[in-house]
């Protein structure tokens, strides 16, 4: 049992500390409000991609690192250190790792390299109105017309797909079958007729969501990945790699550290907050629960690294994580008293709020991030999947 | 032993609720918020007519000589509406200083002028560094011949944009956290050296910014006693704050019915998510949150004529209860309603919104625990 870094790991660390502090000052920043535009989003990604660290988790062949998984933690949590925008998971972690694992050489080709350099856009094409945390019963349906797929329906949620080239979807393909068994795996170009994407505003007024409707889209049956109606394995798949990774203790250290930040302005009767008693309890009990995560995530990465897949506990990192990042946005909007009331997106672009800088946003946060308890498996979902694979219940 | 409504406040409680039916769905309220006043003048005098805004004063002034019953029947009506228009900061607050501060002559003037709609008030009390307390003043008055003059600046000014009359404390002496020369005034909006910067508040509500440089108050505005405020701001917000309860208690009643309603319909696994016995008692525990908010502010609402030790503690009672409640059962209302909850077509997280900025409002839950055990 050794929780220490090596000699060598360390000078890896310092590498990318080098790299990120070299690198995420070209960035520039063009508003207020970060995450507004597509280059927003993307810029981090070609500086990475352009050093080759894009997909550190990728296979060597197709462009990944080779990093261990100890190297892999190291640069996730100088990244979070840096504050260094996040990737989009949508290609690089979601449908990348489908594609050269079920995907045909021709696909791997195809569509790899634009996932790697930040050209292509992928959004996901999993939950519909009716079909959420019961993502099987999925209705939107691709009836095979010779060298085609005809696909009609509605999907909904959809991250950024007002950015998107691309989006993997899980379409009917038998609906007679098990639920689970009609399901299949496509690749459908955001071009093609018939596509209409409707903006979902969320309760701090973004628009990070959307409805994607489908009405006669043409899909070529080469954009089909592994075999039709087997989609829910790879779903399945898919979804694993969506958890691992979701517990954001790095960046939830970096919360914390800026909530202190806050604490040690904002003033109660003169004295800043940090120095009572009701508020550094608080954040105490969190960094001790992102402690005890921190461990258990190192626990499964250590598995992992010895060849060990992440199993059904890794909901856990999903279920702590979620709920830490949520309790961290609590107490920050406890921090800033009535600076949380200003509704920050009705200001300009270059125009601030009223109230201290750090307490811009903070309130429309807590609200979003609301969402995290939701998505990816609602936290409801993870604690079945708890009591069913690993407690036999 | 009785909690049961007089028949004028049950045709009290028909009338609002029936005007908010007619005029305040919830598309209303988005309407009325996101338009360029984001309120709606017309409501006011509606209100007016409705006898709304007399109904705490005693009838010699102008008044429909009810109480804080009254005012509870409202607010948990304007709660379930989401009502942006400042009845809490007018009635309640303006009128409540007026009513437990002013001299016969002030109440004459503004209790009239309130109740029939006449003035709107806003509420400037909070500053950048006072956080939720008082007594932490920098904004100074400086007693100069019959006037005063004021200096400073006001936070987050609920209302702001719409008032004329403002309320505003300020430090006529003392060190700048000294209980004791604090002073309340009333300061026409439209005075030279008002400065003001409008916004929407992240609930739906707008609220200003203010500074005050050298603006003449004349000392005949001075509400109660100068130097003294700070018992009278107490007594003030602690019935704002059994208002305001009764607000999140409406607030939460919506949440709370629309997810047990929701749940009855949605279908996952072939069967209403309600089915789920993790789901129910999720919902149980949310009912009981709404029941409890619900008796604290009938406590509070009966007790603000008590003692001020035994007022302050009901006061801040309701508001630790219902902040840790109010954020509860908002949460929950979204976890349960899945992805539909984190939209802004739907209402429960309009509701959620509300009912979390009104946690922070005259002082959040660690504020009220630690004013309550204060109190002994």
């Amino acid at each position: 049992m050794d929780v220490t870094f090596t000699p060598e790991e360390e000078k890896f660390r310092k590498e990318v500390r080098e790299f990120i502090a070299e690198n995420l000052p070209k960035l520039g920043k063009t508003s207020r409000r970060e995450f507004e535009t597509r280059e927003d989003f993307i810029g981090w990604h070609r500086l990475l991609a352009k050093k080759g660290w894009a997909a550190p988790h990728w296979p060597v062949e197709y462009g990944g690192t080779g990093w261990n998984t100890t190297q892999r933690f190291i640069f996730n949590e100088e990244s979070a250190r840096a504050e260094a925008p996040i990737l989009l998971p949508f290609g690089l972690t979601m449908v990348a790792p489908v594609i050269y694992t079920f995907g045909n050489e021709a696909q791997k080709k195809k569509f790899l390299p634009g996932i790697l350099s930040g050209d292509d856009w992928w959004c996901q094409g999993y939950s519909e109105p009716g079909a959420g945390s019961d993502l099987a019963s999925l209705k939107t349906k691709a009836v095979r017309e010779g060298d085609h797929y005809i696909v009609n329906g509605q999907k909904t949620w959809t991250t950024l797909a007002q950015f998107a080239d691309w989006i993997f979807c899980l379409v009917r393909t038998d609906s007679n079958a098990k639920q689970q068994e009609g399901i299949t795996f496509l690749l459908i170009d955001m071009k093609t007729p018939g596509i209409t994407v409707k903006p979902i505003i969320v309760l701090d007024g973004a628009h990070e969501v959307n409805e994607v409707f489908f009405d006669n889209v043409k899909v070529p049956v080469e954009n089909r990945v592994g075999e039709e109606n087997k989609g829910w394995t790879y779903a399945k798949f898919l979804l694993v790699n969506e958890r691992s990774g979701i517990a954001g203790v790095a960046r939830s250290k970096k919360a914390i550290e800026r909530l202190k930040e806050i604490g040690r302005s904002e003033l109660i009767d003169g004295k800043p907050l940090i120095e009572t008693e009701e508020f550094t309890r608080k954040i105490a009990e969190t960094e001790i629960e992102l402690a005890a995560l921190e461990y258990t995530e190192l626990r499964t990465l250590a598995q992992e690294s010895k060849g060990h897949n992440a199993g059904p506990e890794s909901s856990i990192l999903k279920i702590k994580g979620t709920e830490i990042q949520q309790r961290i946005t609590e107490l920050t909007v406890e921090a800033i008293g009535y600076y949380a009331y200003p509704y920050d997106r009705s200001f300009g672009d270059n125009e601030y709020p009223p109230g201290p800088p750090y307490a811009s946003g903070q309130a429309g946060h807590y609200f979003n991030m609301r969402k995290v308890s939701i998505f990816g498996g609602s936290n409801e979902i993870q604690r079945n999947i708890i009591a069913k694979a690993v407690l036999g219940l | 032993m009785d909690f049961s409504f007089t028949e004028e406040q049950t045709l009290l409680r028909n009338s609002v609720s029936k005007f908010l039916a007619d005029n305040y769905t919830f598309e209303d309220f988005k309407k009325i918020s996101r338009s360029e006043k984001g309120w709606k003048p017309e409501n006011w005098k509606q209100f007016a007519e409705l006898g709304l805004l007399a109904a705490p004063f005693a009838e010699e002034y102008g008044g429909l000589g009810g109480g804080a019953v009254d005012t509870m029947v409202i607010m948990e009506e304007f709660g379930k509406a989401l009502v942006v228009e400042p009845f809490v900061q007018t009635v309640v607050v303006g009128g409540g200083f007026v009513k437990h501060g002013g001299s016969d002559a002030q109440k004459s003037e503004w209790l009239g002028k309130i109740a029939g709609g006449e003035t709107v008030m806003a509420f400037a009390f909070a500053e950048p560094q006072g956080r939720y307390n008082f007594a932490d003043l920098k904004t100074t008055a400086k007693k100069n011949g019959t006037n005063y003059v004021l200096n400073g600046q006001k936070a987050v000014v609920l209302g702001g944009p719409w008032a004329d009359t403002l309320i505003v404390t300020a430090r006529t002496a003392g060190g700048q956290r000294d209980s004791n020369g604090v002073s309340v005034f009333l300061v026409d909006k439209k005075s030279k050296g008002v400065a003001t910067r409008d916004y929407p508040t992240i609930d739906g509500l707008h609220a200003s910014e203010i500074t005050f440089e050298n603006v003449e108050v004349p000392a005949a505005n001075l509400l109660g006693q100068a130097d003294n405020g700070l018992l009278l701001i107490d007594r003030v917000t602690d019935e704002a704050i059994a208002a305001h309860a009764s607000e999140a208690v409406g607030c939460m009643k919506v949440l709370l019915d629309a997810t047990v309603e929701y749940t009855k319909t949605r279908k996952q696994f072939g069967v209403p998510i309600g089915k789920f016995q993790v789901l129910q008692h999720r919902m149980v525990d949310m009912f009981i949150n709404y029941e409890q908010s619900a008796s604290i502010t009938y406590m509070v609402t009966l007790k603000l004529d008590e003692s001020d030790t035994e007022r302050a503690k009901a006061a801040s009672a309701a508001k630790v209860q219902i902040g840790k409640s109010g954020r509860f059962v908002g949460q929950q209302a979204v976890q349960l309603h899945g992805g539909m909850g984190m939209t802004d077509e739907l209402n429960v997280g309009h509701y959620f919104k509300r009912v979390t900025m009104l946690d922070t409002l005259y002082g959040n839950v660690d504020h009220h625990l630690k004013r309550y055990a204060s109190l002994g």
